[in-house]
């Protein structure tokens, strides 16, 4: 029985599927539990919440990841699933502390100061979090000092940093400066993207990672949690 | 269910009503004063018999002056079908043409005499030997019964061809005038099971390929339900005169009741005026010449209103098909087709250019997306070909099929009615309420259900253009893929009572 949760739970999160009433990606999904329902129900079948999150959650996210690998899936097929294992962790969450367990981290992420474009930051936040990841979106058009202050008071593991346009991805460099007057730059590992940012600019700002794309902003943090980062 | 092609909703037109009642008007002016010249005497009697003024020239009874009336010209076009079925191996590809329905069909062509082979050879930076690069190299030979046959199977696949002319001229050795076109059609018909159009090189062989067709459809009656086999036929050369041999095809094929193409191919500068309003009147008259013999011979003959018009090049005075001129001519012609009722034969997605890329592309998709526009129903010529209508390139024509998928989406009609505002409006309330303000979990439905389309096929990766590598991958993967053949004993029966077919098509002998 516990393990026909956990099969239903992986399937819920490959279909995107966070309530009964989502379509997700097959014909006739309308109606049956989705991610929410069965992971409300789950404990009670005797299943650890560890095994909920690594077989369940995330064991249905890395097949979501092979269909994207294989053409199979497409960026609305993992949000949709990333939304869906989202929604399981912040039912989860309020039990972590009796189960002995932690998030994956947490992770701030800002557009910076004078730049209002934020599809790929809302991206990135949506993907992280249904990697695990404890998500604080600070939002677009952020002024430096704020974002120094949260990383102050969040004490979070990453920061993210977005931005657009030419004009505006000099205030990442701000940011980095502004951490280190403040002695916090050592407390927190810094990534950076948006269309005009590149690995080489990444280096130049003293950033300690770049992703070209969502799914790559990703592989970085991870690489950088597991100390792994070229 | 027939082949659903793309309805264009709103038909782009260059002409206004009162312009193409015009052209109406010159057209018939055409026939009566000059007339044509008709080489054939046949089509003189039949159309004098009807009240045609004729007259032999300089008394040489070889060609004569003929002088059609408009009412002539009139009752013909009432006695044309407007619908015209053209039925196929697979029911499920006929086609079903309304002339007066702008529903586009794309569809092959057209008999060129040479075939280009593409190869990849590999080749090695001078600045850097390490670095190794493949081009794609072109190599033009003459088209064969293989190559046929190898282009009717790929055809077969290819997703947007809703028909099939047969797109190379056969040359091999034992190929002759007498058993060219039974060949022709077998290869066409053993390898393809799409609606088969074709011209006819002998007037000989017209009852053997009749014969053939009614065997693969299973009789007489069966290939008068499901023509599964049409003909092309330029009858007219320009300007303004009937050809023998053509002539005389196209009146036993009218005869025997099976669909025909009457079609013309004047040359803006040429052989008809260099200006819009001349060649359109020209070959409207040209045209409606063919089509009123067709039904003067037979009423009721389903016929389709041919136009081929072409711009003269400047520099060689050969035909140029990737002229912007060339591309108004034959939306013209769409029109005037659509005026009389008359499913339209028209031509796009010819190029000057020799051999595929660049220059190819941007000729072919801009004759291709804006005649497509007008809503001609049998759009020919716009698969594979190069260099003004003279070379094949199967790799072209899966470039092509790619190119008209894109067409296709676009032509669709848009849908804005009040159900579909009431469900945008919801979503756009419910999403700007989300901290994300994020559409994109609306996607996922449309996704899989063709709403959406799709990324170019031969898109490359990195900075290198892998178009053509991979378009080739995708050819021979269509190559590979199995059609279905004439079965065994209809094969058998076909190699038994027509004569001239070469052993080595017959798949079932192969090998024995």
């Amino acid at each position: 029985m516990p393990e026909d949760i956990i099969s239903l739970i992986q399937e819920s999160v490959i279909q995107g599927r966070i309530t009964k009433d989502d379509e997700g990606m097959d014909e006739g999904m309308i109606g049956q539990p989705g991610v929410t329902e069965l992971v409300e129900r789950a404990p009670a079948s005797g299943l650890s919440i560890q095994n909920i999150i690594t077989k369940g959650l995330s064991g249905g996210m890395n097949i979501v990841g092979q269909k994207f690998e294989a053409g199979e899936y497409f960026i609305p097929d993992m949000l949709a699933s990333a939304e869906a294992v989202s929604a399981a962790m912040k039912i989860l969450q309020p039990r972590f502390a009796a189960s002995n367990i932690k998030t994956k981290g947490t992770i701030i992420v800002a557009t910076v100061k004078d730049d209002l474009h934020d599809i790929g930051k809302n991206i990135v936040s949506i993907l992280l979090r249904g990697a695990g990841y404890t998500v604080k979106d600070l939002g677009n058009n952020i002024d430096t000092q704020v974002i120094v202050d949260a990383v102050r008071e969040e004490k979070p593991q990453f920061l993210g940093l977005s931005a657009l346009l030419t004009s505006t991805m000099a205030r990442m460099a701000d940011v980095i400066q502004m951490l280190e007057e403040n002695g916090l730059r050592d407390q927190v590992k810094i990534i950076v993207g948006g269309a005009p940012v590149s690995e080489e600019f990444a280096k130049s700002i003293g950033a300690d990672g770049y992703g070209a794309d969502g799914f790559q902003a990703i592989a970085v943090v991870e690489d950088l949690a597991s100390g792994t980062e070229s | 269910m027939p082949r659903e092609g793309i309805l264009v909703d709103r038909p782009y037109e260059r002409l206004t009503r009162e312009q193409v009642e015009l052209i109406h008007q010159v057209s018939m002016q055409i026939l009566t004063d000059p007339g044509l010249i008709s080489f054939n005497r046949e089509a003189v009697d039949i159309l004098h018999s009807h009240g045609a003024a004729v007259e032999s020239i300089a008394g040489d009874h070889q060609s004569w002056q003929v002088k059609i009336p408009e009412q002539l010209v009139l009752k013909a076009l009432d006695t044309a079908p407007r619908i015209v079925k053209l039925g196929a191996r697979n029911p499920d590809n006929t086609l079903i043409m309304h002339g007066d329905e702008p529903r586009v069909y794309f569809i092959t062509g057209s008999e060129t005499n040479i075939w280009l082979d593409v190869d990849f050879p590999i080749y090695v930076s001078k600045a850097d030997p390490t670095r190794e690069i493949r081009v794609p190299e072109f190599k033009p030979r003459r088209g064969t019964v293989d190559d046929l046959c190898q282009s009717a199977h790929v055809c077969e696949h290819l997703e947007m061809a809703d028909g099939y002319i047969r797109t190379v001229n056969i040359q091999d050795r034992d190929i002759t005038e007498d058993n060219k076109d039974v060949n022709k059609f077998f290869a066409s018909l053993n390898n393809n099971t799409k609606h088969f159009m074709s011209g006819l090189t002998s007037l000989k062989q017209l009852d053997n390929v009749v014969r053939m067709a009614e065997l693969v459809a299973g009789g007489k009656k069966a290939l008068e339900d499901n023509p599964i086999i049409s003909f092309i036929t330029c009858l007219v050369k320009s300007p303004l005169q009937f050809v023998d041999d053509t002539t005389a095809t196209f009146i036993e094929v009218c005869r025997r009741g099976l669909p025909v193409a009457v079609s013309s191919s004047p040359q803006a500068g040429t052989t008809a005026p260099i200006k819009e309003a001349g060649i359109i009147a020209q070959i409207n008259a040209e045209v409606l010449a063919g089509i009123t013999l067709g039904q003067l011979v037979k009423p009721g003959t389903p016929v389709l209103y041919g136009s081929v018009p072409v711009r003269a090049r400047m520099d060689t005075l050969g035909d140029s098909y990737g002229s912007v001129e060339t591309s108004q001519y034959n939306i013209d012609c769409v029109q005037m087709a659509r005026f009389y009722g008359i499913p339209n034969y028209s031509t796009s997605g010819v190029c000057d250019t020799k051999i595929p890329g660049q220059q190819s592309s941007i000729e072919r998709l801009f004759s291709d997306i804006v005649v497509a526009m007008s809503g001609p129903q049998y759009l020919h010529c716009a698969f594979g070909l190069l260099d003004c209508n003279s070379v094949f390139c199967l790799l072209q024509a899966v470039l092509d099929d790619a190119h008209f998928k894109m067409i296709k989406f676009f032509l669709r009609q848009p849908r804005i009615d009040q159900p579909e505002m009431e469900a945008v409006l919801k979503q756009i309330r419910a999403v700007v309420t989300t901290p994300q303000k994020l559409y994109i979990g609306y996607i996922r439905p449309l996704l899989r259900s063709g709403e959406i389309s799709g990324i170019y096929p031969f898109e490359g990766s990195g900075e290198t253009d892998d178009v053509f590598e991979l378009a080739y991958e995708r050819m021979k993967e269509l190559l590979a893929r199995p059609v279905e053949h004439i079965d065994r004993e209809t094969t058998s029966r076909i190699f038994e009572e027509i004569p001239g077919i070469l052993p080595r098509l017959n798949i079932y002998e192969r090998g024995s």
